[in-house]
C-alpha cells in the first residue's frame, strides 16, 4: 500500500443539477504517467479539480500518500506535495517569469525561503527551456511559453504528484515532440504524474497506464494497448472506428 | 549586486521622506512645517493602504477607519486616562491592527466591488458606533486639556516633537512597505492581486496572508491617527472618519503607482502639492474634490499603473532598481 501515492475512492461530483463525476475510483502506484482521456466535458478537468481541493467532492473519498485529504484547501495539498497545471493557463501576469516559479519553489513542498527559491526557479527555468525570459513578464510569453511557465511553475514546487492538464493543447508538432520529451524527463525524476491530453499519439506515447471518462463516468482503465482495443472506449468516446484505426497505427 | 540595486530603492524612497522633512528645518518657517506634516501623514497612509491595495489587490476604500480609530483611542487614553502619548501611540496602532484582524475574517473572502463596499459599510459602522459611545463623547467628541502640552514642554515643542514622530512614522510606513514587497510574505500578496485561485493553488495560505496583509496596512494609520489628534487637541467623529480622506489616499497611490515602494511617496506628495495649488486658487477651493475625483479618473484612463508602473514599462530595468 504504501507505493499507492493517490486512491480515488467512488468519486462523484454534482453540479446543480449536472453529475461531471460518478463514482470514479482508481488507485495510482508511485512513479507513473497516468493517462485521463475521454470527450469534452467528461469531466477531466473536474477530477483535477476535485484531487486537488478546488472542489469538494459530492461523495467519495480520495486519499494522497495515505491520508485522507478529501476535505483538505488547495494550499494546504501544495504543501504535502500536489502541483498542477491550468488547462487554461493561469500566468501571474505582471510579474517576472522567475518570480512566477519563484512562487512554486516558495510555497511548495519543500517550502523554500527567496534566495533557495531563486536557484530552483533557475534550474527549473533552464530545464523548461525557458531560462532567457527569466526577467520578462510572464504576460508577454506567447501561448507554448505559457504552458512551459505553468509547468516550470508547478515543478518548482518539488512536487511528488503533478497534475497535467493539456499540456500540449495549442502547440505546434514540434513543440509538441519537446513537451513530450519534458514530460519523460520528469517522471525520471522520480515524480508521479497524471496528465490530460486530447493529442492521442503522445498520451498513448508516455502514458504507462490510461483511464479513460465519459460523461463523468469511468468506462475503460488499462495500458495503451488495452485502450486501443477497448471496444467500449472505441464506441463510446472515439464514436468514428476511423480514428480508432488511425490510433492504432500511429502506436505501432 | 542585485541586493544593492533593491536596497537602492529603498535608501530612494527615504531620501526623498528626508528632503521634506529638511525642507521646513531649512525654511525656519512654522508654515511649512505644518505643510511638510500634511505631505509625510498622506505618505505614511498611502504607503499602508499600498500594501493592501497595491501589493494584494484589495480596494479598501475605508481605509480611514484605521486612522480614526487610532486617534479616538490615543485621545482617549491621554485626555481621560491620563497616558502618556507614547502608550497612545502604541495603543492607537494596536486597536487599529486589532479592527483589521477581526474584520480580516469577516470581509476579506469578498472579492472585487464587495470587499470595497464592506470597508466603506464598516467605516460608516464605525463612525456611528462612536457617535453613541459616551466615553468617546458621542457626537461632540473630545478636547484635550492644553495643561497636558506642558508634560512636553509647552505647545511650540509639541509641534516640533509631533513633527519627528510624524517623519519617523512615515520613514516607518516606507520601511515596512519595502520590507514587505522584498519578503517571500509578499511574493506571495502579489501572487493574490495577480489571480487569487492561482495563488491557492500554489500553495499560498491566501485567508492567512491576506489577514496579515490588512493587519499590517492599518497598523500605521492608527499610529498616526494617535498623533494627529494629540496634536489637532480635539477629535470628532466628522473629522476622524472621513470618507474622502480613504478616496484621496487610493487617488494618491495610484498616481504613484500601486504596487511600488516609491509610487506612494511620489502619488502623496503630488496629490499634496497640487491640492496646495488648488486651495490657495479662489476658483478651485470649493471643487477639490472633484478635482481628485477627476485626477483618478485620469490615471484610471491614461496611466492604469502609476507614474512609477509606466515607469516600469517604459524602462524594464528600473523594475528592479526601484521596486
Ligand atoms: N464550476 C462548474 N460549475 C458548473 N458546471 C461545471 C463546472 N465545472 C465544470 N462543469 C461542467 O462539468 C462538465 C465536465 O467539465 P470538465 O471541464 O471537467 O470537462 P473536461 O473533461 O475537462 O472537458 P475538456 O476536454 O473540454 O476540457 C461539463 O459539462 C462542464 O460544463
Ligand atoms: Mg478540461
Amino acid at each position: 500500500m504504501k507505493d499507492l501515492i493517490l486512491q480515488v475512492q467512488g468519486v462523484s461530483k454534482v453540479f446543480g443539477g449536472l453529475q461531471a463525476l460518478k463514482d470514479v475510483t482508481f488507485d495510482l502506484p508511485a512513479g507513473q504517467i497516468m493517462g485521463l482521456i475521454g470527450p469534452n466535458g467528461a469531466g477531466k478537468t473536474t477530477l483535477f479539480n476535485v484531487i486537488n481541493g478546488v472542489y469538494a467532492p459530492s461523495a467519495g473519498r480520495i486519499l494522497f500518500r495515505g491520508e485522507d485529504i478529501t476535505h483538505r484547501r488547495t494550499y494546504e495539498l501544495a504543501h504535502m506535495g500536489m502541483a498542477r497545471t491550468h488547462q487554461i493557463v493561469k500566468p501571474l501576469n505582471d510579474l517576472s517569469v522567475l518570480e512566477n516559479v519563484m512562487l512554486g519553489a516558495c510555497y511548495g513542498q519543500h517550502n523554500e525561503a527567496l534566495p533557495n527559491a531563486e536557484k530552483t526557479a533557475r534550474e527549473v527555468l533552464e530545464f523548461v527551456g525557458l531560462a532567457e525570459r527569466a526577467d520578462q513578464l510572464a504576460k508577454s510569453l506567447n501561448v507554448a511559453q505559457k504552458k512551459r511557465l505553468e509547468m516550470a511553475r508547478a515543478l518548482a514546487a518539488r512536487p511528488s504528484l503533478l497534475l497535467l492538464d493539456e499540456v500540449l493543447a495549442g502547440l505546434n508538432p514540434s513543440e509538441i515532440a519537446g513537451m513530450v520529451e519534458t514530460v519523460k524527463a520528469i517522471r525520471e525524476q522520480g515524480i508521479t504524474i497524471i496528465m490530460i491530453e486530447h493529442v492521442m499519439h503522445a498520451i498513448m506515447n508516455v502514458s504507462d497506464r490510461l483511464i479513460v471518462l465519459d460523461y463523468g463516468q469511468q468506462i475503460a482503465e488499462g495500458t495503451p494497448e488495452e485502450i486501443v482495443n477497448n471496444p467500449q472506449v472505441i464506441e463510446a468516446y472515439l464514436g468514428d472506428p476511423e480514428i480508432a484505426n488511425r490510433l492504432m497505427q500511429e502506436e505501432n | 549586486m542585485s541586493r544593492f540595486k533593491q536596497s537602492f530603492g529603498l535608501i530612494f524612497s527615504l531620501l526623498l521622506v528626508a528632503l521634506i522633512v529638511i525642507w521646513p528645518l531649512y525654511t525656519q518657517k512654522a508654515t511649512d512645517r505644518e505643510t511638510a506634516f500634511v505631505i509625510l501623514r498622506a505618505i505614511a497612509l498611502a504607503a499602508s493602504l499600498n500594501i493592501l491595495l497595491g501589493y494584494t489587490g484589495y480596494v479598501s476604500f475605508g481605509h480611514i477607519v484605521f486612522f480614526g480609530l487610532g486617534g479616538y483611542v490615543g485621545f482617549y487614553l491621554i485626555s481621560v486616562q491620563q497616558q502618556s502619548l507614547w502608550v497612545a501611540l502604541l495603543a492607537g496602532g494596536a486597536a487599529a491592527g486589532l479592527l483589521a484582524w477581526l474584520l480580516g475574517a469577516a470581509i476579506l473572502p469578498l472579492r472585487g466591488a464587495y470587499f470595497a463596499l464592506a470597508t466603506i459599510g464598516i467605516n460608516e459602522a464605525v463612525r456611528a458606533f462612536i457617535n453613541n459611545f459616551e466615553p468617546f463623547g458621542g457626537p461632540i467628541g473630545m478636547n484635550l486639556n492644553f495643561q497636558v502640552y506642558k508634560d512636553y514642554g509647552g505647545p511650540a515643542q509639541v509641534f516640533q516633537m509631533t513633527f519627528w514622530i510624524m517623519a519617523g512614522l512615515t520613514a516607518a510606513a516606507v520601511i515596512l512597505s519595502y520590507l514587505v514587497k522584498t519578503s517571500k510574505f509578499g511574493l506571495g500578496l502579489l501572487a493574490i492581486r495577480e489571480d487569487e485561485d492561482a495563488a491557492e493553488v500554489i500553495g499560498v495560505v491566501t485567508p492567512r496572508a491576506k489577514t496579515y496583509a490588512y493587519v499590517l496596512s492599518a497598523i500605521i494609520p492608527g499610529m498616526v491617527g494617535a498623533l494627529f489628534f494629540f496634536k489637532n487637541g480635539f477629535i470628532e467623529p466628522a473629522n476622524a472618519f472621513p470618507l474622502h480622506s480613504s478616496i484621496e489616499s487610493i487617488v494618491m497611490v495610484m498616481l504613484g503607482g500601486q504596487g511600488t515602494v516609491l509610487g506612494p511617496i511620489l502619488g502623496a506628495g503630488l496629490y499634496q502639492g497640487l491640492r496646495g495649488l488648488l486651495l490657495i486658487n479662489p476658483v478651485f477651493k470649493n471643487i477639490q474634490l472633484a478635482v481628485s475625483g477627476i485626477i483618478l479618473l485620469g490615471i484610471v484612463l491614461f496611466i492604469p499603473k502609476g507614474l512609477i508602473g509606466w515607469l516600469h514599462d517604459r524602462y524594464p530595468k528600473l523594475r528592479k532598481v526601484l521596486p
